[in-house]
């Protein structure tokens, strides 16, 4: 295997830290939940997740949560997400494509600003937990 | 070179500690039946198990920390694990129930930073420690690994990185506390007869009861140690170096050997590092697990293939170490922080501590402490933090009574030093010393004269033989000790101790033997009232020395608690009990064997020791 020098020790450096940047912890600047109930896959959940975790990746964020949940009750709207922005009140996304996902992901969650064309509404049901 | 693509993102990491503590209580198992459950949901691309080094919480292991959310989940076991990959990873709940509660709280504190235990700890030697794969070289590259050693090859000279430590301040962390800059000019200003050869040496030979700090390193970080000993071998001028660790350390070995492999494939070591035309490359050498061999003229002979003793110094190794060769020798603590002060400056290093000792310091914790593991702490911390804020004090709110520190050649200090800013100077002024940093902390239920009794036959058992004073010294004060402990101590004893002690420690070869008295030394210092207890009122106050107890039985408490339940009697080898079941029953002095079985099987405490 042919020897490394410096230059290729720092292009394996960027490319790993890039793999493990969500372990640098801190606080989340956004936490982001994929309703991946059976209607949600199969409207395409799948796709969505996957379309959110390029997003972190071709950013490096480590500061945006990433977590799948059951079924909203929404089937006829999947696939649906929630941004939770830090402080803010949940925002529920419905009806999503890949487009619409790096629509949210720049003005919602960098931005800050709610996409209210495909916004459900704000605020979740409430829990007993 | 990695069997992955490296753009390979995961949204979560699951990392599992497998650290020997956490592997013992089935970490690997659990890190299968993890990958096996995230497979069955098909979360194999979104959610990623990382085995880890040591955490550092043993006490709680086994431990999984989620990454991001650095959620800390603790004492899983392979049958928690369908319920929490479905919950957590699949539908974003975090389990409550697998958390960690402190023993005075009621809420469980889901996140690992927030927990006391790791509040005070200011990591440098455990720096990437629960955050990279130690093997997986990418992963240690991507926390800044091997920074420091193309710093050190490229832009630096050997003066510029001894000038560098010496700054920094940095002291061998093996025990002694030399100064590991110093060392290093010494070794560079020794001339090598024969080619010029000199070695770089790396002790991992951790031998002191309940110390296990070096193997947490080379465990959770052995590319930290290699990198520090690359960086070592430019300072001097090696092109060879060893580790000698301990062959009952196999995880460490393994990851080392593996880490080696890596680096030599990587050409971070080896011909010709990086392209610099430095030539460097280590060997492993597995000790069999000697005490003696952890010191370094022992260490050495072993290395050569001759008998681990030690010999008379000087010459120092500096001088004349691994055949007759100029040799740098620091110990695994040392070496490990050797990248992060070429790295971050050794201004950022001198920073931290106290005036005469630099930096931080690897202790484990064990012993009467609620949480035992291994912490990394700044120098001049008080023991009150160590024990309480970081240790969660004393399990059953019992009160705390000494602590050992520097192993079986350090020496116990008491509660009214407690206090105390932890280091070199202000250990070995309580009549302790820093040691490799293993801590065994004890409770009122601890008799000092026992655990003196107990550090004497460690060291006599580990004696090498090679020298008297250590050989028949040990012996001669274990056999005192043994008869205090046994009731047949006389009034002489205290002062023929502290007669061997000071002999010992004139006359003795090696440092081991030097300071093999020190816990005799340190107990009749601060206990002398509990030796005296032992000698002339054959009384042992902790009740440990069972020969020196008196056992009855309290009337009203066999009678109105445990209605004569019988149970002493029928456990009592000696036939010492009278009493028939649902009468009171009493001990008769004569026949009692003082074994205490009736004590340890009354559930109603009616049976009393004095």
């Amino acid at each position: 295997m042919p020897k490394l020098t410096i230059q290729d020790l720092e292009k394996i450096r960027a490319q790993a830290r890039f793999a493990m940047a969500v372990r640098e912890g801190g606080e989340f600047r956004a936490k982001v939940n994929v309703h991946m109930g059976t209607c949600g896959i199969a409207a395409g959940a799948r796709a969505i997740m996957t379309a959110l975790m390029n997003e972190v990746a071709t950013r490096g964020l480590h500061d945006v949560l990433l977590t799948s949940s059951g079924c909203a009750g929404l089937c006829s709207q999947e696939p649906m997400i929630t941004v939770e922005l830090a402080g803010r009140p949940p925002v529920k996304y419905v009806n999503l494509t890949e487009a619409k996902i790096r629509e949210v992901f720049d003005k919602h969650i960098l931005g800050g600003a709610i996409v209210k064309d495909w916004a459900l509404g704000i605020g979740s049901e409430k829990t007993d937990t | 070179m990695t069997e992955q693509p490296r753009t390979k993102t995961y949204r979560l990491h699951l990392m599992v500690c497998a650290g020997t503590g956490c592997v013992s209580n089935h970490s690997f198992e659990l890190k299968t039946a993890l990958e096996a459950e995230i497979r069955k949901h098909g979360l194999e691309d979104e959610v990623s198990v990382v085995p880890t080094g040591c955490n550092g919480f043993c006490e709680r292991g086994p431990i999984l920390v989620v990454q991001p959310g650095d959620i800390f989940y603790q004492q899983l076991a392979v049958k928690d694990v369908p319920h929490l990959v479905e919950e957590h990873f699949l539908k974003g709940r975090p389990v409550v129930k697998h958390m960690y509660t402190p023993p005075e709280g009621k809420t469980p504190v889901p996140v690992l930073s927030d927990i006391p235990f790791f509040k005070k700890q200011v990591l440098i030697a455990l720096r990437n420690r629960g955050l990279i794969d130690p093997e997986k070289i990418d992963e240690a590259i991507a926390r800044d690994g091997y920074k420091a050693q193309a710093k050190a090859l490229t832009e630096m000279t050997p003066e510029k990185i001894i000038a560098e430590i010496t700054l920094s301040g940095l002291r061998g962390r093996g025990g002694a506390g030399f100064p590991t800059g110093l060392k290093w000019q010494l070794v560079r200003n020794a001339v090598s007869s024969n080619g010029g050869q000199k070695y770089i040496v790396c002790n991992g030979d951790e031998g002191d009861p309940g110390a296990f700090m070096d193997r947490s390193i080379l465990e959770a970080d052995p590319h930290a140690v290699i990198e520090g000993m690359v960086i070592g071998a430019k300072a001097v001028g090696a092109t060879a170096g060893f580790v000698y660790v301990r062959n009952e350390y196999p995880l460490a070995v393994e990851r080392l050997g593996t880490a080696l492999r890596q680096a030599r494939d990587y050409g971070l070591l080896g011909r010709d590092i990086l392209g610099t035309g430095f030539d460097f490359d280590i060997q492993v050498k597995r000790g069999a697990g000697a005490f003696v061999c952890g010191e370094e003229t022992a260490l050495l002979g072993s290395i050569e293939g001759r008998l681990g003793e030690p010999r008379p110094r000087p010459p120092y190794p500096a001088q004349s170490g691994l055949w007759g060769k100029p040799t740098c020798i620091n110990n695994v603590e040392t070496w490990a922080n050797v990248p992060a002060i070429i790295h971050r400056g050794a201004k950022w290093y001198a920073g931290i501590g106290t005036p005469t000792s630099k930096g931080t310091k690897v202790f484990s914790l064990v012993g009467k402490i609620n949480n035992t593991g291994l912490v990394e702490v700044p120098m001049g911390i008080s023991l009150r933090e160590i024990i309480y804020d970081i240790g969660g004090g004393i399990p059953g709110g019992k009160a705390f009574k000494a602590v050992q520190t520097g192993g079986p050649s350090g020496g116990c200090i008491p509660k009214d030093k407690i206090d105390l800013p932890i280091d070199y100077e202000s250990l070995s002024a309580a009549g302790s010393m820093m040691g490799s940093g293993g801590m065994v902390i004890m409770d009122e239920d601890t008799c000092m004269v026992d655990i003196a009794r107990y550090f004497l036959t460690f060291t006599h058992d580990e004696s090498c033989g090679k020298c008297t004073p250590c050989r028949e010294g040990t012996k001669a004060m274990l056999d005192i000790l043994t008869r205090i402990t046994a009731g047949q101590g006389v009034p002489e004893d205290i002062v023929l101790l502290e007669q061997l002690a000071q002999a010992i420690k004139d006359s003795a070869l090696c440092g081991l033997g030097k300071t093999a008295p020190n816990p005799v030394l340190t107990t009749l210092r601060y206990f002398r009232d509990e030796y005296e207890a032992h000698i002339r009122q054959k009384k042992c106050p902790a009740h440990v020395c069972r020969p020196l107890n008196t056992y009855t039985i309290d009337l009203r408490l066999c009678l109105d608690k445990g209605r004569g339940c019988d149970v002493c009697r029928r456990n009592c080898a000696s036939e010492a009990i009278t009493g028939r079941k649902n009468e009171a029953h009493a001990i008769l002095p004569a026949q009692c064997i003082k074994c205490g079985i009736c004590f340890d099987v009354c559930a109603f405490g009616a049976v009393k020791v004095d």
